[in-house]
């Protein structure tokens, strides 16, 4: 809502100056969201006259003219079309200083001397784009400062309205909460009726009076829809956005900056017959205004006479029934469409006007008399002509009730904090112009609100009305008393934040890409699985949504590389959404809390001693810190595949038989797909899991001595150390406290496909010494057993 | 005794000459050992007086002692010596880098994040999280966003065309909270949000905090003062200027939008505030009555209050990051400057 400052004075004019009005409002609710000077700064032009005017004898385009103002007449050159002798216009005379700091000075121009420069509005700063002097009514004073004869020197203030005051769509809607803020009265816009001239009348029928409960309608003959609007009002309508089109739609325009009430006008010679209010036939067309054809819904209400739809109800005319400069006599619309008729109308039809926005939000329902008589009043004064009598349609059935609530003064204390004085509670309230009939001793009202106040519906609007007028700033503060509320994280599960912590540690950097993605990618990297798509995504190329964190990992460690990274250790944790037939997941779609990494380059950060590229076990080294930090024995690595992984190094870590997640190479297939390199490592695992930690259950420490035994088995190149060395595990019982790889060879000696792992054990026996004899018979079971289960043999 | 003299003279010579500690072993050996030269000459005391012994024997132990300290002395200049020479070999360059890896860091969004997290952990909230892929009722019916409402168009939103959406905001997990558990509740609920928006200031992924406290006896008081604290822990600011404006959100009422001074110019105005002086940093209000009665909470018992705000924007005013999209480039020069 854009309005002048001069304007909302004539309405309401406490004394403050323009900050503190902006300050008030914005306090207010009503956040002021621009405050802009009405004409950009110029001096030295005045309201100038054209007394002779003669070619310029050595230029086709410009003219000499004699011009005055007022006291002297100089000469000035002029290359406008529409300079003409008698034409006054804005007169920059020497000396000027126009907006841009462009100074008048005296000139020459094709030889002839020129004394200042006439004026055309965008030369002043006040319209874009305006060919030719702007013309001054007849009787504009010459001589006159041209910024005082324009009450230039006046404020726009541009107020960013919530949806809930649809109420301050208007200057008069403005102007009570400026009065209601400074307890100062409103000079309303008087408003009289018209008496009809003419008989000449419309039949209006209300087909759809849910949609539309009112509509008002008059016939007016005989206007000049080519007489110049006034340049007040052109100002006016200028200052809140408005370009003048001609008188008819002019005061429309004016009466719905001013009162708030959207109008329209029909060409009478274009209309057939009556008006009927009715929703539109299915594939029903209609050419708007801004010429555009449509093709109606039946949910869209219309205006139609007997053989057409005219106009989409409350947001655009059409082309056809339209006022142009051959217009004689006009019918004037001026209805109450339901908010609900024309919610979202607009915009499914690529709409958007002044009109459709007020009648969304709410018009008062009570607005419309008044309405038309004042616009009818406004065109007979600009373009004359001769009104008939107003026709009213209305179901009052249908008609928004005026809001009836209760208020109770305990009520008022535990929303806000601290009670208010009844007085008090009674002044705001009228002021705001509701009805009040209190019960008690201050202990309740029955409050009903103005029509135009549709917004109060509950009795915490009226708390919400009290507390804005009163002052949120003068409201109480306290940090409430500190009781925390019974959810407490168990000690076993492992805090997000401590996985995040351990990457960290381990030089990860975190990463947060989008969650939409561009299918293409998606279906390399995870082509197993539908993606969602979105119905209406930014762009293509962010259409899905994610079935794997990889793939915006992929493509981040693209966006890097390009930019010259050698070295990547990225993460991001997120949610990952793969649709699923699954019974216990709501919605079909399973959104799972994931942890993924990505790891390229040196193993380390670059030093002096050579560097060695990251491989497998850099990443698993990582996910095994993960793992380590809930409970590492529960989970298990298994040789897998994976579309985006490389098949000869990719794991699955299981835990529980159930997988959490893979680790791998990406696939060299993929990585030139996607122009990364072929050494890239990855991991994504689910959350959860990785999260189920133990608590610590103490065991005494044993000073028993331990003993170890090295061996070195050869088996198939194919057997899986993993599984070697759980086999070596349920061989033993718990004498057997650890066992590990120290060494792996392979090489001629050992024959080919074949390896040579070399494995630690230690025993231990909590609480004696353990005999040679006992531990050699251990040692010859795990012999014998990887013997049995994989052909191992022990190496010389 | 000249003997003894000449002897002594030579050792000594002989020691300075020792080359090194086995040299010097054997100059020890040669006159000190058992059948040493200078030992010997304690053997020849037997012939002399009783008288003349002692004195003899003590001019002998003399010349002993005099070669014996030159020994120590040469040892120990040489064990000196060799442990300069080895420590010599073992320097390193110490401004060499140190070898290892560094730690990486956390995006800025969740480096702030954490920040509120703590400041309302202390507090007594708890952390709720919800589904990101909602549905109509949780994101909109239920906070009192029906479907003609104005808000919803203001919210841009990605749907998927079966009634479900990408939530807009995390104001649906207030009333997921709401429906799984009983009052009080005490919650804050971070996460990402979308907007069907991309431009300058804006990218159509975002994350924001809900917060949420019902209770008996909760009023406006107890939002203000939580906010207003929250603000200026955050901002690292102890009188900074906090202020509330009525506002509209469908979901409470009263409803406030909340400014703070701006932080870059004080409030003086600057191009960050766009010369108000004041940054407008989250919304919040009095849960409406509509929504308490979504979450299954007696409104008449109970009243709450909420806030809703973006992690980008406090991160951006905070680190003084100037361009919004840089958080979702993800490239490592920027965010390797927030760890």
């Amino acid at each position: 809502m854009r309005f002048n400052e001069a304007w909302l004075r004539e309405w309401v004019n406490p004394a403050i100056d323009t900050d503190t009005l902006v300050q008030q409002l914005t306090m207010a609710g009503l956040e002021v969201d621009a405050v802009e000077p009405a004409a950009p700064a110029f001096t030295g032009v005045v309201v100038g006259q054209v007394e002779s005017c003669e070619p310029h004898p050595d230029a086709d385009k410009l003219s000499v003219c004699q011009v005055t103002n007022g006291t002297d007449t100089v000469q000035v050159v002029c290359g406008a079309s529409n300079v003409r002798v008698g034409l006054k216009m804005p007169f920059a005379q020497v000396g000027a200083v126009l907006p841009g700091d462009f100074k008048i000075k005296k000139a020459k121009l094709r030889g002839q001397e020129s004394n200042g420069m006439l004026c055309g509005a965008s030369e002043l700063g006040l319209e874009d784009l305006i060919d030719g002097l702007m013309e001054l009514p007849e009787d504009a004073p010459v001589g006159t400062d041209f910024r005082d004869y324009l009450s230039l020197d006046d404020t726009v203030i541009e107020v960013d309205l919530t949806p809930n005051r649809a109420d301050c769509l208007s200057l008069r809607g403005i102007a009570r909460e400026v009065g209601v803020m400074n307890q100062t009265a409103l000079t309303e816009a008087s408003i009289s009726k018209v008496a009809p001239a003419i008989d000449d009348s419309l039949t209006v029928t209300l087909a759809d009076s849910a949609g539309c409960p009112r509509y008002l309608g008059r016939v007016i003959k005989g206007v000049d829809v080519n007489a110049a609007t006034p340049l007040w009002m052109v100002e006016r309508l200028r200052r809140a956005g408005l370009r003048t089109i001609d008188p008819i739609v002019d005061v429309t325009n004016y009466v719905l900056v001013e009162l708030g009430q959207p109008l329209h006008a029909f060409d009478l010679a274009k209309l057939n017959g009556g008006i009927t209010v009715r929703k539109a036939k299915a594939e029903e067309t209609l050419t708007t205004l801004d010429d555009q054809e449509l093709t109606l819904r039946d949910d869209t209400l219309v205006i139609a006479d007997d053989s057409t739809a005219l106009a989409l109800a409350g947001v655009m005319g059409g082309k056809p029934s339209s006022v142009t400069t051959d217009t004689q006599d006009i019918f004037l619309e001026c209805a109450f469409f339901a908010p609900l008729a024309i919610a979202g109308k607009a915009r499914s039809y690529g709409l958007h006007t002044d009109s459709s926005h007020r009648f969304e939000r709410g018009v008062d329902p009570q607005l419309q008399n008044d309405a038309i008589e004042y616009a009818t009043a406004l065109i007979q004064k600009i373009a004359g002509g001769q009104a008939g009598p107003v026709t009213e349609a209305v179901d009052q059935a249908q008609l928004p009730k005026q809001a009836e609530l209760t208020l109770r003064a305990e009520r008022i204390e535990g929303l806000l904090g601290m009670g208010l004085p009844a007085q008090q509670v009674e002044d705001i309230l009228s002021r705001l112009g509701m009805d009040i009939s209190a019960k008690g001793e201050g202990e309740e009202w029955r409050v009903l609100a103005p029509s135009w106040r549709f917004d109060m519906a509950i009795e915490q609007d009226l708390i919400e009305e009290l507390a804005r007028i009163y002052g949120y700033e003068k409201l109480p503060s306290r940090v409430p008393a500190g009781s925390p509320s019974g959810d407490t994280v168990p000690e076993h599960i492992v805090a997000l934040r401590r996985l995040a912590d351990t990457l960290m540690d381990r030089g990860y950097q975190e990463a947060i890409t989008y969650t939409f993605v561009e299918p293409g990618l998606l279906s390399k990297v995870e082509p197993r699985v539908e993606p969602l798509p979105l119905l209406n995504p930014i762009s293509m190329d962010l259409g899905v949504m994610r079935t794997t964190l990889l793939a915006g990992l992929f493509s981040t460690a693209r966006h890097n590389l390009n930019r010259q990274a050698d070295r990547l250790r990225l993460f991001e944790t997120g949610l990952r959404f793969v649709p699923t037939d699954a019974a216990d997941v709501e919605g079909g779609l399973a959104q799972t809390p994931m942890i993924a990494g990505l790891l390229y380059g040196s193993a380390q950060p670059q030093n002096w001693e050579g560097k060695r590229p990251v491989d497998f076990f850099d990443l698993k080294g990582d996910v095994e810190a993960l793992l380590a930090l809930s409970d590492a024995d529960a989970f298990s690595f298994e040789p897998a595949e994976h579309p985006a992984l490389h098949p000869g190094q990719t794991a699955a870590l299981k835990r529980d038989g159930e997988i959490v997640g893979y680790l791998g190479r990406i696939h060299p297939r993929l990585a030139a797909d996607l122009d990364l390199p072929g050494q890239l490592y990855a991991f994504e695992l689910a959350q959860a899991p990785l999260q189920q930690g133990i608590l610590p259950s103490f065991q005494s420490v044993s000073d028993q001595p331990r003993m170890r035994r090295d061996l070195a088995f050869v088996v198939e190149d194919s057997i899986p150390a993993g599984e070697l060395i759980a086999a070596v595990r349920s061989t033993c019982d718990e004498r057997l406290t650890g066992v590990n790889i120290f060494d792996i060879y392979q090489g001629d000696s050992i024959g080919e496909n074949r390896k040579s792992l070399a494995l630690g054990l230690t025993f231990q026996d909590r609480s004696r010494t353990l005999k040679d004899q006992e531990v050699n018979d251990l040692v010859d079971a795990v012999v014998s057993q990887l013997k049995q289960q994989f052909n191992a043999a022990l190496r010389d | 005794m000249e003997n003894l003299n000449a002897l002594v003279d030579a050792a000594l010579v002989e020691v300075e000459q020792a080359g090194d500690i086995r040299a010097l072993d054997d100059v020890r050996v040669k006159y000190l050992g058992k059948k040493g030269e200078i030992s010997a000459l304690m053997k020849g005391l037997g012939k002399l007086s009783a008288e003349e012994r002692p004195q003899a024997g003590a001019v002998i132990n003399e010349g002993k002692q005099k070669v014996q300290d030159a020994i120590a002395e040469r040892k120990s200049s040489m064990e000196e010596a060799a442990l300069k020479q080895q420590l010599a070999s073992e320097t390193v360059d110490v401004t060499l880098p140190g070898r290892g890896e560094l730690p990486g860091g956390l995006h800025p969004v969740n480096r702030m994040r954490r920040r509120i997290e703590d400041f309302f952990l202390r507090l007594g909230f708890d952390i709720s999280e919800g589904p990101e892929v909602e549905d109509d009722f949780h994101n909109f019916e239920a906070l009192n966003i029906p479907g003609h409402h104005p808000a919803r168009a203001m919210h841009d939103t990605f749907y998927f065309g079966d009634g479900r959406l990408l939530r807009t905001h995390t104001s649906p997990v207030q009333v997921r909270v709401m429906e799984q558990g009983k009052p009080p509740f005490r919650i804050i609920a971070p996460g990402r949000v979308y907007r069907c928006d991309s431009d300058l200031t804006h990218t159509p992924m975002f994350h924001q905090v809900e917060g949420l406290l019902v209770d008996k006896g909760i009023t406006f008081a107890d939002l203000r003062g939580t906010v207003a604290e929250f603000l200026r822990y955050t901002f690292e600011v102890e009188d900074l200027p906090v202020r509330f404006r009525p506002s509209y959100f469908p979901f409470t009422e009263p409803s406030a939008e909340v400014d703070v001074g701006c932080v870059s110019c004080g409030g003086e105005g600057c191009r960050v505030c766009s010369h108000t002086g004041w940054i407008e940093i989250m919304g919040c209000g009095m849960v409406h009555p509509k929504v308490l009665e979504a979450g299954g909470v007696d409104a008449e018992e109970y009243s709450g209050f909420a806030f809703g705000m973006g992690i980008e924007r406090i991160a951006m005013l905070r680190y003084g990051v100037n361009d919004l999209r840089l958080f979702f480039e993800n490239d490592t020069r920027f965010l390797s400057q927030f760890g």
